[in-house]
């Protein structure tokens, strides 16, 4: 059965929908990668050269090897226009064969290679630093299969997400992942983040629901992964370096997910709380009172509200407070679930210090409108000229001391700091915002963010991944001996250091 | 015949006009309607129903009328299936006072149509003794526009449709009332008990907060039958088929003027 989750039919996802600023910073086209981050020195690569060009279009055919250099601009410029590459080259190869002959062609001849799903990535992972090769996974966008009775989908790595969960829809099935940028981010992107997004509360991360991956490691071959088998304990799991390596350790090309069956009834709480004990304790009572049908837990801070009301211009149904949460339900039958919803508001209302104000979501119209407070908060943000992002995962009653000990840290120099997250998960993402890029700013954040994170010993990136941005910080959230066998993987499969170099593994 | 008369000399001071509203449950407007194999319909099974937009808008004006003290009572009243209730929940928490849940049987929901609607409505009427009935202009699953104006007839009331707005009238002896029409908009008069029809202009609905929808839970909600309104369900028309639109056919583009005349020749649409 046909059920519109959050979308309006037409839209395709809040990253598709913005009209993204000119440039945030400059008010042209981002700073170089190179000039922000003077300190990295282009690794022992070979130039590129016309026999290169030329083995590569024999491989993909003329059409799919970008030369302009304005096209190739915008594969070189990430979703958030804080990095700007050097790439030359673009190639756009359709089948898992394309994809072994130009890595093996550029493992022989010590060519760096970016792979590039949908760029919607926000830590500089999916754009060159200097002039890497941009392998783009657009083309393989074709969907396998899909068994109704297994759930079981396959599709290649170019396939973009919120395509992929209108053809389970069709099935009765979905989408185990739901994030903010669905309508343009690539199922081989996703796997190589192991993306977490809205429903991981419910549905678990990639990690689990991925059942099979095919890849091209960096020396050209091809690693075939791809079972549809629920269990399967046969050996070492490779596929889960795979997951989650941010295209470090090969090109994901095709991937085996576990769809879990559409629901038939999804409702939406969106509830106003005055201190975020209150929304502790809402979570608490939702886990109790909603328990098995829970699908997604976020909050929003009175900050962060205003972004989305004053930059954007969309209403908010209820009144002034300091936080807001968004609880959502998803089950096989509306009846059961309305009546397991009402005993939770119920509750909610009836305890003391609890939510103060509320509403329930009465048709989709109101639906998506509520889900829009919280996806387009990152889109508000920007609107005020330049922003800070940060991922981390906390202790859940840290979490907003966090922002309150930085709010406190940047007052005055900056325009707002805005707190919101993945509650039910223990990730804030945590965003500062200023008309311009200020050094200063960042100095005053960074690493003072990470130390604070470290302190309690939480990540210094829940879902994002390091990408650029933050591999540095990478022993903030893991031992060094741990950080020394990742090395050893990485020089396993990648002796040449071809693949997406600079990014995760810090440069030593 | 049915004949209602008020007595009233100034609409603002008396204790307010009672007010009915229309509530259809109908499948939710964002939802991708799909057309059964065998024809005979639209999947409805297991598909996300709501209020009908245009009923939504009646009972939020409703609502804002008794705010203004225009009104005093305003009930709800829904001609369906047992999960109309949810229809009706909804509007009792927005602010409606109490439902009427009129039931039809499932063998005979699908033959229903808004003559027998009105029938039923008009029945309601005859007990209820509303000054007002506001009903959405159409519903989106059928897109009659009928109900209204029926029972308009039905009751010998006048009716004022497509309403973008409505107060009372310049000596409050009358409802003043705005209607979208196809030149603009028409202003007109009319004296109560009358039928209003809501247009998408008329209000925003609100959102159903909390407290209300757990007041919602206590409001009353009465349940009654065709048979005890003494309706008789017979349809009169007979659904032959159901069936998708055409497929769009992809456009062509022509690169000149001589194209496009030897194109239009070839398909017979110029000589």
């Amino acid at each position: 059965p046909q059920l519109l989750l959050r979308r309006r039919p037409a839209s395709a996802g809040a990253f598709a929908l913005l009209a993204r600023p000119a440039s945030s910073a400059s008010g042209g086209l981002p700073p170089l990668t190179t000039e922000i981050h003077p300190g990295i020195k282009r690794g022992a690569f070979s130039q590129l050269t016309d026999a290169d060009v030329s083995a590569f279009e024999a491989i993909v055919g003329g059409d799919h090897v970008i030369k302009d250099a304005d096209e190739v601009l915008s594969y070189n410029i990430d979703w958030l226009r804080i990095c700007r590459g050097q790439g030359q080259l673009v190639l756009r190869p359709k089948t898992t064969e394309e994809v072994s002959a130009i890595v093996r062609h550029c493992n022989k001849r010590r060519l760096a290679v970016v792979p590039q799903g949908g760029n919607t990535g926000l830590v500089g992972g999916s754009v060159p630093l200097f002039d890497e090769i941009v392998i783009s996974t657009s083309r393989m966008n074709s969907l396998l299969s899909i068994d109704p009775v297994s759930g079981v989908l396959v599709a290649e790595a170019g396939c973009v997400l919120e395509q992929l969960d209108r053809e389970a829809a069709s099935q009765g099935l979905m989408m185990p992942l739901d994030l903010g940028a669905k309508g343009s981010c690539q199922i081989g992107g996703n796997l190589a983040t192991n993306a977490g997004g809205l429903r991981l509360l419910r549905y678990g991360s990639l990690r689990g629901t991925t059942l099979g991956l095919e890849a091209v490691l960096p020396t050209g071959q091809v690693l075939d992964c791809l079972t549809t088998l629920r269990k399967d304990n046969t050996g070492y799991d490779i596929k889960q370096l795979l997951i989650g390596s941010e295209g470090t350790l090969g090109i994901i090309t095709k991937a085996a997910i576990l769809c879990p069956a559409r629901p038939k009834s999804v409702q939406l709480a969106f509830l106003g709380l005055d201190s975020f004990q209150a929304v502790l304790d809402t979570y608490r009572l939702a886990r109790r009172s909603l328990g098995e049908i829970l699908s997604a837990f976020e909050f929003i801070d009175s900050e962060s509200m205003r972004a989305v009301k004053k930059n954007l211009g969309l209403s908010c149904p209820l009144g002034e407070h300091s936080f807001y949460v968004l609880a959502e339900t998803s089950g096989s039958n509306e009846t059961h679930d309305r009546e397991k919803l009402d005993g939770f508001i119920e509750s909610v209302m009836s305890m003391d210090g609890c939510a103060t104000d509320g509403t329930v979501a009465q048709d989709a119209g109101q639906f998506a409108h509520l889900w829009s407070l919280r996806e387009r908060i990152v889109e508000s943000l920007l609107v005020d000229g330049y922003e800070y992002k940060y991922d981390v995962s906390l202790p859940l009653a840290d979490i907003y001391r966090l922002v309150e000990h930085m709010r406190t840290r940047l007052d005055g120099r900056v325009i707002r700091t805005a707190g919101y997250g993945h509650l039910g998960d223990g990730n804030l993402h945590l965003n500062f915002t200023t008309p311009k890029f200020d050094a200063k700013v960042l100095e005053l954040i960074e690493p003072h963010v990470f130390d604070w994170v470290r302190d309690r010993r939480g990540s210094v990136s829940a879902e994002h991944g390091l990408g650029l941005k933050k591999s540095q910080y990478i022993r903030h959230s893991k031992a060094d001996f741990a950080v020394r066998v990742m090395a050893e993987v990485k020089r396993l499969l990648d002796p040449n250091g071809i693949m997406n170099p600079y990014k995760v593994l810090p440069d030593e | 015949k049915y004949i209602h008369i008020i007595n009233k000399a100034d609409m603002a001071a008396s204790k307010g006009l009672k007010i009915l509203v229309g509530c259809k449950r109908v499948i939710d407007y964002a939802v991708k309607v799909r057309v059964k194999p065998d024809r005979s319909g639209v999947v409805t099974e297991g598909v996300k129903h709501s209020m009908n937009p245009f009923d939504e808008i009646a009972v939020e004006e409703a609502v804002r009328m008794k705010e203004k003290k225009l009104a005093g009572e305003a009930v709800a009243i829904s001609v369906g299936p047992p999960q109309s209730q949810e229809t009706l929940r909804t509007a009792l928490a927005m602010g409606i006072d109490r439902a009427i849940h009129v039931e039809i049987p499932l063998a005979q929901l699908e033959k229903l149509q808004p003559i027998h609607v009105s029938k039923l409505l008009a029945k309601v009427c005859e007990s209820e003794k509303p000054d007002l009935v506001i009903l959405g202009k159409q519903a989106i699953d059928d897109d009659c526009n009928q109900t209204g104006q029926m029972l308009a007839a039905l009751l010998d009331w006048p009716q004022a449709t497509f309403a973008s707005k409505i107060e009372p009238s310049q000596d409050s002896k009358q409802l003043r009332v705005t209607r979208e029409v196809d030149g603009g908009l028409e202003t007109i008069d009319v004296s109560v008990p009358a039928v209003v029809t809501s247009d998408l202009r008329l209000n925003e609905p609100r959102y159903a907060t909390l407290p209300n929808i757990m007041k919602a839970k206590k409001k009353p909600l009465a349940k009654m039958s065709p048979d005890q309104l003494g309706v008789d369900l017979q349809p009169r028309q007979e659904v032959i088929s159901v069936e998708d639109p055409p497929v769009r056919k992809a456009g062509a583009k022509v690169e000149s003027v001589e194209d496009l005349v030897g194109k239009l020749r070839e398909k017979g649409l110029v000589k």
